[in-house]
C-alpha cells in the first residue's frame, strides 16, 4: 500500500513539520512494515509554470518532426513575452495548456534548465511529460493541462509534484490496511490524535426502486450494495488532484468513472465495480458459476468457470468475477467521437457495485484462474462489510461532482443477516500474555482505541470492529494491547527450562563425523538436493536401480532437475567440477545429508482436522506418506591427495583413500567396516569396494567406496581417476557398539614375527588378515600388512603378503615355545582357507 | 722392569725420579691440550693413559720399591696420573660439546619451508554457525529436535494455523511434491520452515517442552546474491506454564550476547505469523556499530547500513490454536518461539557478500572457517 503523506493529512492532524521518516517510525513500532519512504519531487526547483501554446512552428529536415513553439508563460519570465522553446512531442495544438519549465529551474535527477540552441533554434525552456516530472512512467508525449488553469500558475503546486509517500507492506491479517481509511487509523492511534473516518457519511436508507439484484449464495456474498448515477458527461475527465492520487498510489488513471472507483477503494478500502447500465441485461445476480460456463475478464481473457467460482450475472450470463475482476461485456464504454456528426457516444449511465465478499471463494478463483487483482487482494485479506454502502455513496458524490451525473433516488441493499464478533477475555490476559502489569484500565483503552466496544469487569466482552476480521481469539486482542504500549517496552525475562539431556547421539555421531573429515583434508559442502535423469544415466544406473525411485516435484525451479536426490554424489561432483574449473585440482569435498526414496506406494497425506491432537494412527498415516529420508555421508576426492613439494613426490588420490573415508566415519560410529570387493555404477567395476557392518549379527550393506568408472568421469566431465564415497549414516549408527570396553594393558614384553604369506593373486587379502587373526587366538595383540610383492620369483598369479605378527600375554612374558605356536597356528589357518604357503618354505 | 731390592731407590730408578714423572706428565697434558679433535684424544689417551704409557709403566715399577719407598713413589706417579686422567676428562667433554655444537649447527633447516603437503579440510560455516548457536541453548537446557525434509502439509501449514487458500499461505513460495497417481497432490512439500518440527515437538513430547530445531529449508526462490531456494534455518520452542512474552525477549537477548557479546541486546516490532499471537519481528542491535552510526554520517556503518539495528527473523507467542492442533492444553500451558535463517546471520556476522559463495561449495570460501566458528 502506497500512502502519500499528503493525502494522510486529509485524515489526521499531523503536526506541521512531522516528515515521513517521522510518520515511518510511529507506523512500524505500531506493526506497519513501512518499507520504504519515498521522496517525491526531491531536487525539483521552478520555475514551473502553465503555459499556452500560442504558435507552432513545423521545422522540417532533421531526423524527426521538431515544433518550434512560442508559449504564453504570463509574467512567469518576467517579461510578458511568449516563450520560445523546441519541442519533440506532438500532442498538442495552439491554444492547449501546457507545462512549461523555464531556464533556471531544475528538474527531478539533477537536470538543470537552462536557454541553448538545439535544432538552429534558441530554446528558453522545455514543455514536459509526466514523466520528466517524476509524476509517472508514462512517456506518451507531454502534459495537456485542462483549459481552466491560468497561464503562469506556478505548476509544481497545481500537479502536487513534492511529496512524501509511505511504501508499506501489508501483512496477511491486516487486510484494512490495505486502504487510506486503515492506515489513517493507526497513525492517529499512533500519534493520539483523533481520526477523520472516510467512511463515517450520510447513507441514504435502502428501498425498492434500487438496480434489481439477486444474491443466490448468501454465503459467498453477505452483503450487495447497488447504486444508479445517470446523465454521466462521457467526455468529463478525472482532475489533476485525482490523477495525482492515484499516481502516488501506485495506479495508472484510466478514465474518470473507472479512476473514482479506484480512488474510492484506495480510500475506504471497499471494492468497487462500475457497470455500464446500458450494457447490462436485467437483473444482476450473484450466484456460482455453471460448471463450463465462460467469461471474458477485463483483461481481454476469455476463461472457463469452474462450478466453485462465484460470479456476478445478468440475465445473460456471467458478467464479472465476484471479487476478482468485471466482464468486458458490462465494461464502461471508452470515449468515442462520431467522425460524421462530432458526437460524443461514451457511458453515461453507470450501476456501481459495492458488495462484500467472503475471502476464500475469491483466494480460490484468483488462484484458479491466475488472476491477482488490486480487488482479489482486498478481499482475500478481508474487506469492512459495513463500509460498502458509505464507499458506495462516495462514489455517487463523486460521479455528480465531477461528472456532471445524476444520482438516482433508488438505493438497492441486500444484507445477509450477521451478528458482530465478540470474544470474551480476562482482563488480565494481556499482562499475562506480555508479562508486565497493564492493568485493565489501559487494556479497556486501548481495545477502545482500535474500535472495539469493552464491557465487563474481570471479565471483558469485547465486540470487535467490522473491519478487524482477524480479531478472533484472545491473543489477537492481547496483541493489540501489548502493540500499542510498545513491544520495546517489554520487560526481559529469562525463564528456567528443566535440566536437558544435551545432545542425542544421532546429534553427536552427526558433528564427530564432520569433524573427523574435515579432520582428515576434506571440505564439507552443502549441495542442492535437486536432481534429475540424466545424471543418473551419466552414472549408468540400470532400469531398475533403486537410486531412480524418485521423488518428484510439482513445481521444481529447473526442468532438467526435478526430482529430490537419491544419492549425494552427483551434488558432490557437481561442487567438484566447479572447483575445478576454477583451477582447484587437489579436491577433497564431503556432505553429510538427507537422500530421498519414494517407496512407490506412498499414500496422499491426509490434511487433518486442527482442533484437537491427531491420534497416533493419523500421524503415522502422515509420516507414511513420507518418502524415506536416510542420512548419509559422502566424500569425493581428485587430483593429488599429497601434493609433491621439497619434502618429495605427491600421492595421487586412490580407492584406498575413499575406502579409508569409509572407515573414518563408521570409526566415528563406533562400528566396524567390513570391505568386499565389489561391482556397482557409478564405480570403476574393478576399484569398487563394498562396504558393510554388523547389524544385530546380520551384515549388512552400509555403503561403497572406490574410484568412479572412467566413462563415468568421462560423461560428467570430472577429472581422471575422480573417486567417491558414500555411507549411510543411520544404518551405521544401528550398527555401533556404544559403550566401550576398556582394554587390559598389559606390561609385559612384546614378541614381534614377521610372516610372509605366498597366495594368488584373486585371493582378498583382508581374507587372509581375518584367518591370521582367528589362528593366532588370544595371545594377538595386533596385525599389521606391511609389504605387499609381486614377482617372477613367486610366479604367474601370485603374490606375497608380509605381515607383523605381534604377541603379549596379559599376565606372564611369553616363552619362545609359545610364540612360535601361536605364529604357526596362525599361517596354518591361512594355509588352510586361503591357501596360502610361508614364502621360501 | 727391575727385580725387587731392598736396596731399591726409587730415585735411582730412572722411570720414578720425580723430574721424569714430570716431565711425562707435563708431555701428557700437552698433548691433551694439543688434541683437537675426539680421535686425537683418543690417540693421546692411549698414548699417555694407556696401559702402555710411560705413566703406567712408570706405576709399575712402584712394586719393586722397598716399603719405605714405595708410598712416595705412589703418591708421586698418583697424582701424575689423576692429573693426566682428570684432564683427558675435562678435554673429552670439551671436545664433545664442541662436536655437539658443531652436528646440530649442521643439522640446522630452514623452518621457514612451506609444508602444505595434505591440505586442510573444513567444516561448512552453516554447519558450524547452526552447532554453534544449538549449543547456546543447549547449555540453557534446551534439546535439539529434527524432522524430515519431505514433510507433510499438515505439519508444515494447518497444524501452524495457515488455513487452507489464507494468503499467509502463499507468503512461502513452496516446493510440492508430486503424488504418485499423477495429478492427485502428495499432500506432502519440502518444509519451508523448520516450524513443522516444533509441532512434531508438541505432539511428541510432555510440557514442559524446550527444544531448537535447526535444518534445512526450501522456498521457490531462484538463487541470486541474496536468496536460496535451499537454505537453514533455526527454530526456537518453550512450552512451560506461564511463559510470557518478556520471557520470549529474555531469550533473544541472551542469544545475541552469547553469540555477539556483552552489551548486545534485541528489538520486537510487531508482525504477523499465523503461528504466533502475538508476533514480532525481531531484530538485534548492529554488533558493529552498536547503533553509533544511525544519524552519524561520520561513521557510516556497513553492517547495519547506518540503521543500528539488524533484522534477525520473525517470533512471538505461540498461537492457542497451534496449541490445540498438538493436544496442549492453552488454558495450563501457553510458549514462544523464533526463528531465523542461518545463511543471513553468516552473511553479516562475516560479511559474506553473495548467496552464492554459501552454496556453490568452493574450497576457498570454506576453508578459512576451519571447525568452529
Amino acid at each position: 500500500m502506497r500512502v502519500p503523506l499528503s493525502w494522510l493529512r486529509e485524515y489526521v492532524d499531523l503536526p506541521a513539520g512531522e516528515t515521513g521518516r517521522d510518520v515511518q517510525a510511529k507506523l512500524v513500532a505500531a506493526g506497519l512494515e513501512v518499507e520504504t519512504v519515498e521522496q517525491l519531487g526531491a531536487g525539483l526547483k521552478g520555475p514551473l509554470v502553465v503555459g499556452q501554446v500560442l504558435a507552432i512552428e513545423e521545422l522540417e529536415g532533421f531526423k524527426k518532426p521538431i515544433r518550434y513553439c512560442q508559449v504564453d508563460v504570463g509574467q512567469a519570465n518576467g517579461s510578458g513575452e511568449p516563450q520560445n522553446i523546441v519541442c519533440g512531442a506532438r500532442n498538442f495544438a495552439v491554444g492547449d495548456k501546457v507545462v512549461v519549465v523555464l531556464p533556471g529551474a531544475e528538474l527531478p535527477g539533477g537536470f538543470a534548465i537552462a536557454a541553448r540552441k538545439t535544432y538552429g533554434k534558441v530554446s528558453e525552456g522545455m514543455i514536459c511529460s509526466a514523466s520528466e516530472l517524476g509524476m509517472s512512467d508514462d512517456h506518451d508525449g507531454i502534459i495537456v493541462l485542462p483549459p481552466e488553469h491560468e497561464t503562469g500558475t506556478d505548476a509544481i503546486e497545481l500537479l502536487e509534484l513534492v511529496d512524501e509517500v509511505l511504501d508499506i507492506a501489508v501483512t496477511p491479517d491486516r487486510g484494512y490496511c490495505l486502504s487510506m481509511r486503515g492506515i489513517a487509523r493507526e497513525t492517529a492511534i499512533a500519534y493520539e490524535l483523533p481520526l477523520r473516518d472516510p467512511a463515517l457519511l450520510d447513507v441514504p436508507a435502502p428501498n425498492s426502486h434500487g438496480y434489481p439484484v439477486k444474491v443466490a449464495d448468501p454465503v459467498g456474498c453477505d452483503r450487495f450494495t447497488a447504486r444508479t448515477v445517470t446523465g454521466l458527461d462521457p467526455e468529463a475527465h478525472s482532475p489533476i488532484w485525482l490523477q495525482r492520487r492515484l499516481q502516488k498510489a501506485g495506479m495508472r488513471p484510466v478514465s474518470l468513472a473507472v479512476d473514482i472507483t479506484n480512488y474510492v477503494m484506495l480510500e475506504i478500502g471497499q471494492p468497487l465495480h462500475a457497470y455500464d447500465r446500458s450494457r447490462v441485461n436485467g437483473a444482476i445476480g450473484v450466484r456460482r458459476a455453471e460448471p463450463g460456463e465462460k467469461l471474458t475478464t477485463l483483461d481481454g481473457t476469455q476463461r472457463v468457470l469452474d462450478a466453485e467460482d462465484l460470479v456476478i450475472t445478468d440475465e445473460s450470463g456471467p458478467i464479472g468475477l465476484a471479487g476478482v475482476m468485471g466482464g468486458a461485456n458490462t465494461e464502461i464504454a471508452d470515449v468515442s467521437a462520431d467522425p460524421g456528426s462530432g458526437q460524443v457516444a461514451g457511458t453515461t449511465e453507470v450501476v456501481i457495485e459495492a458488495a462484500h465478499f467472503a475471502p476464500v471463494p475469491v483466494a480460490r478463483t484468483a488462484r484458479r484462474h491466475k488472476l491477482s487483482s488490486e480487488a482479489s487482494r482486498r478481499f482475500e485479506r478481508g474487506v469492512d462489510p459495513e463500509a460498502g454502502s458509505a464507499a458506495a455513496q462516495r462514489t455517487v458524490d463523486l460521479l455528480v461532482l465531477l461528472a456532471g451525473g445524476t444520482a438516482e433516488v433508488g438505493v438497492t441493499e441486500i444484507i445477509a443477516p450477521s451478528a458482530p464478533h465478540t470474544i470474551t477475555v480476562p482482563a488480565d490476559h494481556p499482562d499475562k500474555v506480555a508479562g508486565v502489569s497493564y492493568g485493565r484500565e489501559i487494556v479497556v483503552r486501548r481495545l477502545q482505541q482500535i474500535g472495539c466496544d469493552v464491557y465487563g469487569a474481570d471479565d471483558l466482552t469485547v465486540t470487535v470492529p467490522s473491519w478487524r476480521p482477524d480479531l478472533t481469539d484472545p491473543n489477537d486482542l492481547a496483541e493489540e494491547v501489548i502493540r500499542l504500549e510498545g513491544y520495546e517496552n517489554l520487560p526481559s525475562t529469562l525463564p528456567r527450562p528443566p535440566a536437558g539431556r544435551g545432545l542425542t547421539e544421532r546429534q553427536r555421531l552427526h558433528r564427530r563425523v564432520g569433524r573427523a573429515l574435515a579432520g582428515a583434508g576434506y571440505v564439507e559442502a552443502l549441495n542442492y538436493p535437486f536432481i534429475g535423469e540424466e545424471v543418473l544415466d551419466q552414472f549408468g544406473l540400470a532400469a531398475d536401480d533403486p537410486r531412480r525411485d524418485l521423488v518428484r516435484l510439482v513445481n521444481p525451479l529447473s526442468d532438467a532437475e526435478p526430482a529430490l536426490r537419491t544419492t549425494l554424489l552427483p551434488g558432490l561432483l557437481g561442487a567438484l567440477r566447479r572447483n575445478d574449473g576454477r583451477g582447484e585440482h587437489d579436491l577433497a569435498l564431503f556432505e553429510t545429508g538427507l537422500v530421498f526414496r519414494a517407496t512407490g506406494d506412498e499414500p496422499a497425506a491426509a490434511i487433518l482436522p486442527v482442533d484437537r491432537r491427531p491420534t497416533d494412527e493419523q500421524i503415522a498415516g502422515l509420516d507414511a506418506a513420507l518418502p524415506h529420508q536416510p542420512r548419509r555421508a559422502a566424500v569425493v576426492l581428485a587430483g593429488d591427495r599429497e601434493q609433491a613439494g621439497w619434502w618429495g613426490k605427491g600421492t595421487p588420490v586412490s580407492w584406498a583413500d575413499v575406502i579409508e573415508a569409509g572407515r573414518i566415519v563408521a570409526r566415528e560410529a563406533g562400528a566396524e567396516l567390513i570391505v568386499r570387493q565389489d561391482q556397482q555404477d557409478p564405480w570403476h567395476p574393478g576399484r569398487c569396494a563394498a562396504l558393510l557392518a554388523v547389524v544385530d549379527g546380520q551384515e549388512i550393506l552400509v555403503g561403497n567406496a572406490g574410484e568412479l568408472h572412467p566413462r563415468v568421469t568421462k560423461a560428467l566431465g570430472l577429472p581422471e581417476r575422480t573417486c567417491a564415497m558414500e555411507i549411510e549414516l543411520d544404518r551405521l549408527e544401528q550398527a555401533g557398539t556404544g559403550r566401550v570396553e576398556a582394554p587390559h594393558v598389559s606390561a609385559f614384553p612384546v614378541a614381534t614375527q614377521d610372516v610372509a604369506l605366498v597366495v594368488d593373486a584373486s585371493v582378498p587379502t583382508a581374507e587372509v588378515e581375518s584367518a591370521l587373526r582367528e589362528g593366532a587366538g588370544e595371545l594377538l595383540e595386533s596385525l599389521r600388512l606391511f609389504d605387499v610383492f609381486t614377482g617372477e620369483q613367486l610366479g604367474e598369479g601370485r603374490k606375497s603378503l608380509a605381515y607383523a605378527l605381534r604377541f603379549r600375554a596379559p599376565d606372564r612374558t611369553l616363552t619362545a615355545e609359545e610364540i612360535a605356536t601361536s605364529r604357526d597356528a596362525a599361517v596354518s589357518a591361512a594355509a588352510t582357507r586361503t591357501g596360502a604357503t610361508l614364502r621360501g618354505a | 722392569m727391575s727385580a725387587p731390592n731392598k736396596s731399591y731407590d726409587p730415585v735411582e730408578v730412572e722411570a720414578l725420579k720425580p723430574e721424569e714423572i714430570a716431565r711425562r706428565r707435563d708431555e701428557a697434558l700437552a698433548a691433551i691440550a694439543a688434541a683437537g679433535d675426539l680421535e686425537a684424544l683418543r690417540e693421546v689417551k692411549v698414548a699417555h693413559s694407556g696401559d702402555r704409557s710411560p705413566l703406567a709403566l712408570a706405576n709399575r715399577e712402584i712394586g719393586a720399591l722397598p716399603p719405605h719407598a714405595k708410598a712416595d713413589a705412589g703418591k708421586r706417579v698418583g697424582q701424575a696420573r689423576g692429573q693426566v686422567n682428570q684432564a683427558l676428562k675435562a678435554r673429552q667433554e670439551e671436545l664433545e660439546a664442541e662436536r655437539d655444537a658443531r652436528v646440530l649447527v649442521e643439522e640446522a633447516v630452514d623452518v621457514t619451508l612451506p609444508y602444505d603437503r595434505t591440505p586442510s579440510g573444513a567444516r561448512h560455516p552453516i554447519t558450524t554457525l547452526s552447532e554453534r548457536i544449538e549449543d547456546v541453548f543447549v547449555a540453557m537446557g534446551y534439546e535439539v529436535a529434527e524432522g524430515p525434509e519431505a514433510e507433510a502439509e499438515w505439519f508444515n501449514f494447518d497444524a501452524l494455523n495457515f488455513p487452507p487458500d489464507h494468503p499467509a499461505r502463499e507468503m512461502q513460495d513452496t516446493f510440492f511434491v508430486r503424488g504418485e497417481k499423477d495429478g492427485e497432490p502428495s499432500g506432502v512439500v519440502l518444509r519451508t520452515h523448520t516450524s513443522p518440527v516444533q509441532i512434531r515437538s508438541m505432539i511428541d513430547r510432555e510440557p514442559p517442552i524446550y527444544v531448537i530445531c535447526p535444518g534445512r529449508t526450501f522456498r521457490t526462490d531462484e538463487l541470486d546474491a541474496t536468496h536460496t531456494p535451499v537454505f537453514h534455518q533455526v527454530e526456537l520452542l518453550a512450552i512451560d506454564e506461564g511463559l510470557t512474552m518478556a520471557d520470549l525477549k529474555g531469550t533473544l537477548d541472551h542469544m545475541v550476547r552469547a553469540l555477539f557479546g556483552e552489551g548486545m541486546s534485541t528489538r520486537l516490532r510487531p508482525n504477523f505469523f499465523p503461528f504466533t499471537e502475538p508476533s514480532a519481528e525481531m531484530d538485534m542491535l548492529c554488533y558493529v556499530c552498536r547503533g553509533e552510526s544511525v544519524g552519524n554520517p561520520d561513521r557510516p556503518c556497513r553492517t547495519c547500513s547506518s540503521e543500528g539495528w539488524i533484522e534477525l527473523g520473525g517470533c512471538g507467542m505461540v498461537n492457542p490454536r497451534v496449541l490445540i492442533a498438538c493436544g496442549v492444553d492453552p488454558e495450563k500451558y501457553s510458549g514462544f518461539a523464533f526463528g531465523f535463517g542461518i545463511e543471513r546471520m553468516l552473511m553479516f556476522r562475516h560479511n559474506v557478500e553473495d548467496m552464492r559463495d554459501m552454496v556453490e561449495g568452493d574450497v576457498r570460501f570454506t576453508r578459512p572457517f576451519g571447525m568452529e566458528i
